[in-house]
């Protein structure tokens, strides 16, 4: 039984379908990476499994416990760290959990600081131990690491592997950055058009930064985004 | 470097609060000199005959006026008169301007049914109704309880309906991500949101909360610091208007106090309210 099972989804804006018939299934523990041009529908797909956006035909089924992480962190600037890790939760709890997830993400000493003082990688750590604290079965990752720096981005990505195989939620990242999809996923997948135009298990061998196999599916990929190097 | 600085996470405000502490200390005490040396001046001129007692006594003679005044209970009385209509006048309106404010905020449809009247009543000076508002109250209480509403009304809506629409769509967005009901969001986002919109919004209701008092008091009122002034001027004491002004200027100075006092308390997150921050 699949985590995430989308059969034949479709979404139109006006005169435009941004999701053509499209189909997706994700398993428990699954870490799916997404790529595609702007404009080919990947942030659509991600807000309709996220349930902001509904779909106008298909079906699609997605869990209860589903989180979303942001290209911007949305920490709200007047709860300090540890109230905004633990929005939504029931009190009596919210402080003991709030303060394990920031553990998890190495900010517990941040626990009462306010988020204007959080730096970029910071704010964003905070971000996902805010996805993560609601133990989603469903983690949506929607450019998250776009706008921090390449250092900061290389620790977030160790980070975030860490954390979902000790979790185990099945994962959707949107991306531009084929490195970063390849480093982490287990499956890529591009977009073309609305629809899913290629899939790719990545082998064990591609995880590896400059090997062989990276090097292969890194290549292909571009290929397939149009990108010649 | 202090060491409480170094204690805890340090934070970039909190480093960065010892050094202007400093500095702000000698700063403030000097801004004190020239007022007081004016108050000094006033007083030697006043009782050296250079200025006539009855265009302006020394500030000493006021203060025993005051005293005199506070002895007999009649300054009290008026005084407390006067708060109590200020402080009626002022949650009449600012709770009126909040939740219609807060309606027009949220639902189009009220924006269709309420704006465009707020905004034709809002061009007329509010104190060019004070004849009409004489006619209707006549001389009694509620005339004065509604000129003051009426002047703390429109800044708490406008800004609380522009608190509203600053919101960042991208919060509210990530409130329903973490399952928050409608009501959450609201309580937890949106009026948080606002907040320090609305703050402006009372302190610029507070500055025209006494200036409406002002004027209701010196037109047909029995008690309160405005009629004395009025009733002073029947009998030419000098010494009794200065200290209603002195009163009405301290007043304002205390409510602003307390405004301010608010906003940094409220408003704690803000990085430009902060005790740390660049404000005072």
């Amino acid at each position: 039984m699949s985590t995430v099972l989308a059969e034949k989804i479709t979404r139109r804006y006006g005169e435009r379908t941004v999701l053509h018939e499209l189909d997706l299934a994700i398993e428990r523990g699954e870490f799916v990476a997404l790529l595609g041009k702007s404009g080919c529908g990947k942030t659509t797909l991600l807000r309709a499994l996220a349930g902001l956006d509904p779909v106008d035909g298909g079906t699609l089924a997605v869990p209860q416990r589903r989180t979303v992480v942001f290209q911007e962190h949305r920490l709200l600037p007047w709860w300090k760290v540890w109230r905004n890790v633990a929005i939504g939760l029931p009190r009596s709890t919210a402080r003991a959990k709030a303060q394990s997830a920031l553990e998890e993400v190495g900010l517990s000493n941040h626990a009462d600081a306010w988020p204007v003082t959080l730096s970029g990688g910071e704010a964003q750590r905070v971000a996902l131990a805010r996805a993560l604290v609601r133990e989603p079965e469903l983690l949506l990752l929607d450019e998250p690491f776009a706008a921090l720096d390449a250092l900061t981005r290389i620790k977030m990505h160790g980070l975030v592997r860490d954390l979902t195989s000790r979790h185990r939620p099945a994962v959707l990242l949107v991306t531009h950055d084929v490195d970063e999809a390849v480093l982490l996923a287990d499956r890529v997948l591009t977009m073309r058009e609305g629809r899913i135009a290629a899939v790719h298990e990545v082998p064990a061998g591609a995880r590896e930064r400059g090997s062989a196999p990276f090097a292969a599916l890194r290549g292909t990929l571009l290929g397939e985004l149009g990108v010649t190097e | 470097m202090s060491t409480t600085a170094i204690a805890g996470p340090a934070t970039a405000a909190e480093t960065g609060a010892t050094p202007s502490k400093k500095r702000a200390l000698p700063y403030r005490t000097i801004s004190w000199i020239v007022p007081v040396l004016l108050l000094l001046t006033w007083e030697l001129l006043a009782r050296t005959g250079v200025i006539a007692p009855n265009v302006l006594p020394a500030p000493s003679s006021v203060g025993t006026t005051a005293w005199h005044l506070t002895e007999t209970g009649e300054l009290p009385r008026h005084l407390w008169e006067s708060l109590k209509r200020a402080a009626v006048g002022l949650f009449i309106g600012a709770g009126v301007g909040l939740v219609l404010g807060v309606l027009t905020g949220f639902s189009k449809l009220f924006e269709a049914l309420i704006d465009r009247n707020i905004q034709i009543v809002r061009a007329i000076p509010f104190l060019a109704i004070l004849p009409l508002v004489m006619v209707w109250f006549g001389v009694g209480e509620s005339g004065r309880f509604f000129l003051v509403a009426l002047g703390t009304l429109f800044p708490i809506y406008l800004n609380t309906v522009l608190g509203i629409r600053q919101v960042d769509p991208k919060l509210v967005e990530m409130g329903r991500v973490a399952g928050l009901s409608k009501l959450d969001i609201v309580r937890a986002i949106i009026l948080p949101g606002a907040l320090p919109s609305i703050l402006l919004g009372l302190r610029l209701a507070l500055t025209n909360a006494w200036l409406a008092l002002v004027i209701a008091e010196t037109v047909g009122a029995p008690a309160g610091i405005g009629f004395m002034a009025t009733n002073a001027r029947e009998f030419l004491q000098t010494d009794v208007i200065v200290l209603v002004i002195v009163l009405y200027a301290l007043i304002g100075l205390t409510t602003d106090l307390i405004a301010r006092a608010l906003e940094r308390r409220l408003l704690a997150w803000h990085p430009n309210y902060a005790p740390s921050g660049g404000r005072k």
